[in-house]
């Protein structure tokens, strides 16, 4: 089946592409949803612009769509997006990496079911732990870009996904319940690397904001 | 051992309505085996039955029906969930009506059902419903019935591996 992935080039939509492709669907494009609210509801914000980067590196088109990020209001842009994804791509379905949550997932469905196009959430309640193990065991080479909740701090930013990062995770999960794949709004991440790209991106710079126990790592990458 | 039943005619659905299931059964170690619809057999020897639900456009399960019709004779507890329920639904002659819910909803079990009561936040997503017939009738939305019991037969229209894990181990433990 030809298909759409939602693509906020983090861990989870990145994921969600290797898992389309191990099922043998096609690929046909990434959709991108530009935010201008950093703090939408729907669409990860933190270096999407550098989705270009993993799209090239993937060999995949990408469509994006800038919306404002407010509200219900960006789901029209959403919608937007996918009827051209339809009309141009010719895609039969999309594909997210909800993990959790029913905010976003209920939301993709029912615009995917208006449009007529079937919609494939395959990280769907997964376990977080065994997930962010399967991250490894794959060879996804993800870093952490934002953070937003106590107790993290700018140092995490730029650390990698890999065993040491699950197991101070672990203890976060059992003291401050942060959620160990960033559900909660906690994390963001950035794949440099995974099976689906025919290169591995190198990070050329980074620029950090943010006080308290929120930060952003803006990146470039080449 | 239980037996879930993979209804989706696409497989890359199964790591969404499928395996939830399967670990929810896994972290409580009960033992299960799963089966896609096409390739049953001797479904006698299994303690129980889970039919899972699949995505809101998959409509194949309906041309096959008579796939199902074995249910019929099994007389140990089946737990039917969305498309799951409508399939045993249908094989009790109640009519399919459409009906469309995606999203979180509130019920009100007005009693007990596989150990929810009283009001419980659920998760739904189909875009049909099914008549009453001589289901009894645990707890309903505005516009359907959503838990209901029938001789062995435990049916929800929503889906119990969002936010009711319990629904699915009351129902293994039985």
């Amino acid at each position: 089946m030809k298909l759409a992935i939602l693509f906020s080039g983090g861990k989870d939509s990145c994921m969600a592409s290797f898992l389309a492709k191990k099922y043998d669907h096609d690929i046909a494009c990434l959709v991108s949803l530009i935010s201008k609210n950093k703090e939408s509801y729907m669409f990860h914000t933190p270096s999407i612009k550098k989705t270009e980067a993993q799209a090239q590196a993937m060999g995949v088109s990408l469509l994006k769509q800038n919306t404002l990020g407010l509200k219900e209001e960006e789901l029209k842009d959403l919608e937007k997006i996918l009827k051209k994804a339809k009309k141009y791509f010719e895609i039969e379905g999309v594909v997210t990496g909800a993990i959790k949550s029913t905010y976003q997932a209920s939301r993709i469905q029912k615009i995917c079911d208006k449009l007529n196009l079937e919609c494939f959430n395959p990280l769907w309640q997964v376990n977080e732990f065994e997930y962010l193990q399967d991250l490894i065991k794959n060879d996804f080479e993800v870093i952490i870009t934002g953070v937003f909740a106590y107790p993290f701090d700018e140092s995490w930013l730029g650390k990698k996904i890999d065993k040491d990062f699950i197991e101070k995770i672990k203890i976060l999960n059992q003291k401050y319940q942060i959620n160990p794949a960033g559900e909660g709004g906690e994390l963001e991440t950035f794949v440099l690397s995974c099976p689906l790209f025919n290169k591995k991106l190198e990070l050329t710079d980074k620029k950090i904001s943010g006080e308290n126990n929120s930060f952003r790592m803006e990146i470039k990458v080449k | 051992m239980i037996l879930i039943i993979n209804i989706c005619n696409e497989q890359f659905h199964y790591l969404e309505f499928v395996r939830p299931i399967e670990q929810i059964l896994q972290k409580a170690n009960i033992n299960f085996t799963t089966k896609h619809y096409t390739e049953l057999d001797d479904i006698e020897s299994f303690s129980k039955i889970i039919i899972c639900g699949t995505s809101l456009k998959d409509n194949e399960f309906r041309q096959n029906l008579s796939k199902f019709k074995f249910l019929k004779d099994y007389k140990k507890p089946i737990l039917g969930i969305c498309a799951g329920f409508q399939i045993i639904s249908k094989l009790l002659k109640n009519k399919t009506t459409k009906n469309q819910e995606i999203g979180t909803i509130e019920l009100n079990f007005e009693k007990e059902f596989l150990g929810l009561k009283n009001k419980n936040k659920v998760y739904s997503l189909h875009n049909n419903s099914t008549t009453q017939g001589n289901l009894e009738v645990f707890a309903k939305s505005e516009n359907s019935i959503q838990a209901v019991k029938h001789e062995n037969f435990y049916g929800v229209l929503f889906h119990p591996e969002v936010y009711n894990p319990e629904l699915i181990l009351n129902f293994a433990q039985l």
